[in-house]
């Protein structure tokens, strides 16, 4: 609250000056966001075909059939909505753990007193994170080509590696067939005749693809730098006689760190988390420049097959429900995030800066 | 650092060290060297690149790369655009977003509250969503396919207001006051004496910004078609799924998205803590 207004008496020029200072922000977030929002909420409603104008008498209005063809109706549209949301469940489960646990592994090697250099290697990490995603995605296609440097790599651990983007076989399928528990080509029948939203048991327990855990491992590559930076920022704001805590120290230190530096990063550990949880929800660059939903619809995600079936597909209505239930996700995830911190706002000392960093997480 | 008191102490010290660089060395280059493969490939020709990967040397040298890149490709257009489409978007966004934190964190007017509550929840919604909803509204106003599409739906953001009004919410009230009491008006209070005083909130801002503009991609699929249009990560995208996409031609490919990562790679060493700062107070890119 400002505590300037009435006693200057200048609340009428305030006002006027108020609205005109907020104007450019309220009007272009007012026409680019909030009004395509509605308009896209209506053609979610129709079978526009991206030809004419959505909004006269022409285009078919055909009510909720673009939300249930995603649920209930069988056919190719739930079957790939299906497929889509199973790639990026797995693509979550991965990925946030993992960028979570690099953060923070990072962060407490960077954090200690005793090595010089530590701004450099902060540096280091977190580059990655400032770049643009194209191109990054462009490097690691290179990278994770036939004969390419993460080939290489494996081959000199005498590991014969895979072509990344041309196999879309699940990393569970592959783990199983491996232990000679099932047969790929013949699945057990319990597990392929059984079917959930028009995938079978067999499909959703694939795991993700190769093609997708190395968007996966670029992902963490990307991600975790910022990460650790609020990881940082976590345990610099600790009691001093924590800065010195290490992990490589015998095991004096590692319960050190096991029962009193990690139950006071657990805000930090939250925000992170769900800041990851929402940002995976999202993923669609790495998607488009990197194998556009391919090799067999393994790393189509949401956010890409809404992109696809409008603008490819010219399946404008469909497009747009799937960016709604996708929205809907994302929003579910910001309330529990919200809520959660909101409670832990109440707690005395200063976490409020979580609350903020949480808001502005959120954006872009 | 002084020496321990006990040999084993300072032996266990050394031992830590030794095993805390190893582990900053190792994901050292982890994080930079595909930077460095990407800078050798760039000056290999396509058989050397494909053969040898991890080379840092390229063998033999070449910039054939680049003369493909600015005479086979609209590569000098996108970069242009790209220029041009950043400036006026940083400029655009740092001005408009402080005039807007500024009203919010200091101005008295109706419905200021609605319009703050409003901007939050503005900032909750994930530009993956927003790709057909754009595409539909600038189609229905005719700006489909032209720089305005580029440039006006995204110059401004929601969390760049909210920043600014953190940053003016922290100076002292009795600045303005003094300032008005010398006759200033608001805007001039505003410009001269209240901005000055936010300018490590504005370089984040500015910042931020830039770096946004400059790497921003889903937008431009749902702005333009038209390849004059193309900012360079559009471009480069297209250079990669399109028609160049099917061949190998890594060492141009991986030349263009070296000069669409070298700007932001200058001002991050430049102005480093800006961006740590952003980070860490802003939570991550997403």
């Amino acid at each position: 609250m400002s505590r300037t207004g009435r006693r200057t008496g200048i609340y009428g020029r305030q006002g006027s000056a108020g609205w005109l200072f907020v104007a450019p922000v309220v009007v272009i977030l007012g026409l680019f966001l909030l009004l395509p929002i509605l308009m896209a909420l209506f053609v979610s409603l129709t079978r526009w075909n991206g030809q004419g104008s959505p909004f006269t008498g022409d285009v078919p209005v055909v009510g909720l059939d673009n939300y249930t063809r995603l649920f209930s109706d069988p056919g190719l549209a739930r079957l790939d909505f299906m497929t889509s949301i199973r790639n990026n469940v797995y693509y979550v489960l991965i990925v946030v753990p993992v960028q979570t646990a690099v953060a923070l592994f990072l962060a407490l090697v960077v954090n200690q007193r005793l090595l010089r250099g530590r701004t450099f290697f902060r540096t280091a990490f977190f580059f990655p994170s400032v770049t643009s995603s194209v191109a990054i995605s462009v490097l690691f296609l290179f990278l994770f080509t036939n004969s390419g440097v993460i080939n290489t790599l494996l081959g000199v651990f005498g590991i014969d590696g895979p072509r990344w983007f041309s196999d879309p076989r699940g990393i569970i399928h592959i783990a199983l067939t491996n232990v000679g528990l099932v047969d790929p080509a013949a699945p057990p029948g319990w597990l392929a005749n059984h079917e959930l939203l028009g995938l079978s048991w067999w499909n959703w327990l694939s795991g993700p693809s190769v093609a997708m855990c190395a968007v996966i491992t670029l992902v963490v590559w990307t991600t975790s730098g910022t990460f650790m930076l609020m990881f940082l920022a976590a345990l610099q704001n600790l009691p001093v006689e924590l800065d010195e805590a290490s992990l490589l120290d015998g095991a004096n230190r590692r319960q050190h760190f096991r029962y009193v530096t990690l139950p006071q990063l657990r805000p930090t550990m939250f925000l992170v988390l769900t800041l990851g949880l929402i940002a995976t929800w999202q993923v669609f660059d790495q998607i488009y420049v990197m194998s556009q939903g391919d090799p067999a619809k393994t790393t189509l995600t949401p956010a890409y097959l809404s992109y696809r079936t409008a603008f490819r597909g010219f399946d404008y209505g469909s497009g747009a429900a799937i960016s709604f239930v996708l929205f809907l996700i994302i929003i579910v995830l910001a309330l529990i995030q919200r809520w959660v911190l909101r409670e832990r706002d109440r707690v005395p000392g200063r976490r409020s800066w979580l609350a903020r960093s949480m808001h502005r997480g959120e954006a872009s | 650092m002084t020496a321990g008191p006990r040999d084993s102490s300072l032996a266990a010290r050394v031992a830590s060290r030794i095993v805390g660089y190893s582990i900053l060395t190792f994901f050292a280059l982890v994080f930079l060297y595909p930077f460095v493969i990407q800078l050798a490939s760039t000056f290999k020709t396509e058989p050397d690149a494909a053969s040898r990967p991890l080379a840092p040397v390229p063998d033999p040298f070449t910039t054939s790369s680049f003369l493909r890149m600015f005479e086979g490709t609209d590569f000098p257009r996108w970069l242009a655009n790209s220029f041009l489409v950043t400036l006026i978007l940083t400029v655009g966004r740092v001005f408009f977003d402080s005039l807007a934190g500024y009203a919010l964190a200091r101005l008295r007017f109706r419905g200021r509250a609605a319009v703050f509550a409003t901007i939050i929840a503005m900032m909750s919604v994930p530009g993956v969503v927003l790709l057909i909803p754009k595409f539909l509204v600038l189609k229905q106003f005719g700006l489909y396919d032209s720089y305005t599409a580029l440039i006006l739906p995204v110059i401004v953001d929601a969390t760049g207001v909210f920043i600014m009004k953190q940053s003016f919410e922290s100076v002292p009230v009795f600045v303005e006051e003094s300032a008005r009491m010398d006759g200033a008006g608001i805007f001039r209070t505003y410009w001269s004496v209240v901005l000055p005083m936010v300018r490590p909130a504005l370089i984040t801002l500015t910042i931020l910004s830039f770096q946004g503009s400059w790497n921003e991609f889903p937008h431009t699929l749902v702005a333009v078609q038209s390849p004059e249009l193309f900012t360079l990560p559009r471009g480069l995208a297209d250079l990669v799924s399109g028609s160049l996409g099917a061949g190998t031609q890594y060492p141009l490919k991986l030349g263009a998205a070296l000069l669409a990562t070298i700007p932001v790679a200058v001002i991050f060493i430049v102005f480093q803590r800006y961006f740590v700062r952003g980070a860490t107070e802003g939570g991550a890119k997403g």
